[in-house]
């Protein structure tokens, strides 16, 4: 039986679920929040990847080597603003998170 | 039942247990190394497919560079994850809920749509056989998509200052050389010449 463009598709979409369920379930840890983003942006590469080679076109996998940038970019900054706000708080969890709160 | 069918089965049960296990592990440390897992499979994937360099950049940017950025952040944070774990199981109906939602519409768009067969190569930047995949997506990504990939580098950039300006801080009690007061110093300021008696000792 040969893998087709659905079996991907299908991959990616179970792979986009379980982030989004991650970003549910794991409510008060920023840092699994994070890292459940960065799974919903691998299942995004992997629809763009999996059109651009069964369309026999490079747009796609350009897209991708973009969203990888933002994904990385997306990253750092997030740990960034985790870092300098576990040092004024003394805590990351998400509940306590609301000094903008009038 | 070819070799790739196998692989690819292969590599999406690891990546998807894997992605499981990163939402669903206990400890934060763990759920890194399991998106470690997750992003190694994710390339083989990439390589089934025939997108070598992506599969090589995720390898080297994903693996090399976030998860271990993630890793860092989760050993030096001294944070009591056993309790941001709690309120997992309470969240679990309304979570399945619209994760069961989700999953159900993603597959009602993908088995809906038909795709024509004038549309395979018809794209902005059709693969050639005849060249492999880091050339060919050379030749696209410097020449069509150029200032897209500068404006890439100029997001990356603003990342770098963001987070050196997010986390750099100057303690107060400890000495910094400050490089234009050495270059400032004339021989005038920085000794003195005490005419010291002969034979009578200092």
């Amino acid at each position: 039986m040969q893998i087709g463009l659905t079996h991907y598709l299908s991959v990616a979409a179970i792979l986009f679920t379980l982030g989004v369920l991650g970003i549910i379930l794991n409510r008060k840890n920023i840092i699994i929040i994070l890292m459940s983003v960065e799974l919903i942006l691998l299942s995004v590469n992997i629809n763009l990847v999996t059109f651009s080679t069964f369309l026999g076109d490079l747009t796609g996998q350009v897209f991708s080597l973009f969203i990888l940038t933002v994904a990385a970019t997306e990253a750092a900054i997030g740990l960034a603003i985790l870092v300098t706000y576990y040092r004024n708080r003394g805590s990351i969890a998400v509940e306590d998170i609301n000094m903008m709160k009038g | 039942m070819n070799v790739a069918t196998v692989f690819f089965y292969l590599f999406s049960a690891i990546m998807i247990a894997s992605a499981f296990m990163v939402i669903a592990a206990r400890n934060p440390v763990h759920s890194v190394l399991f998106l470690i897992l997750a992003f190694v499979n994710a390339s083989g994937l990439f390589l089934l497919m025939g997108a070598e360099f992506l599969a090589m950049i995720l390898v080297v940017v994903y693996v090399g560079a976030v998860a271990v950025l993630f890793l860092f952040v989760v050993m030096m944070l001294d944070v009591d994850f056993a309790e941001l774990k709690q309120g997992f199981l309470q969240y679990l109906p309304i979570g399945s809920v619209i994760g069961i939602v989700v999953a159900i519409e993603l597959l009602l768009v993908m088995l809906g749509f038909t795709q024509s067969d004038a549309a395979i190569g018809a794209g902005a930047a059709p693969i050639q056989a005849n060249m492999s995949n880091t050339e060919a997506l050379g030749l696209v990504l410097y020449t069509k998509y150029v200032y897209l990939f500068q404006a890439s580098g100029l997001v990356l950039l603003t990342a770098m200052i963001g987070a050196i300006v997010l986390t750099l801080r100057h303690k107060p009690d400890v000495k910094r050389q400050v490089i234009a007061e050495q270059n400032a110093r004339t021989r005038a300021g920085a000794i003195e010449i005490k005419k010291a008696p002969s034979r009578a000792g200092v």
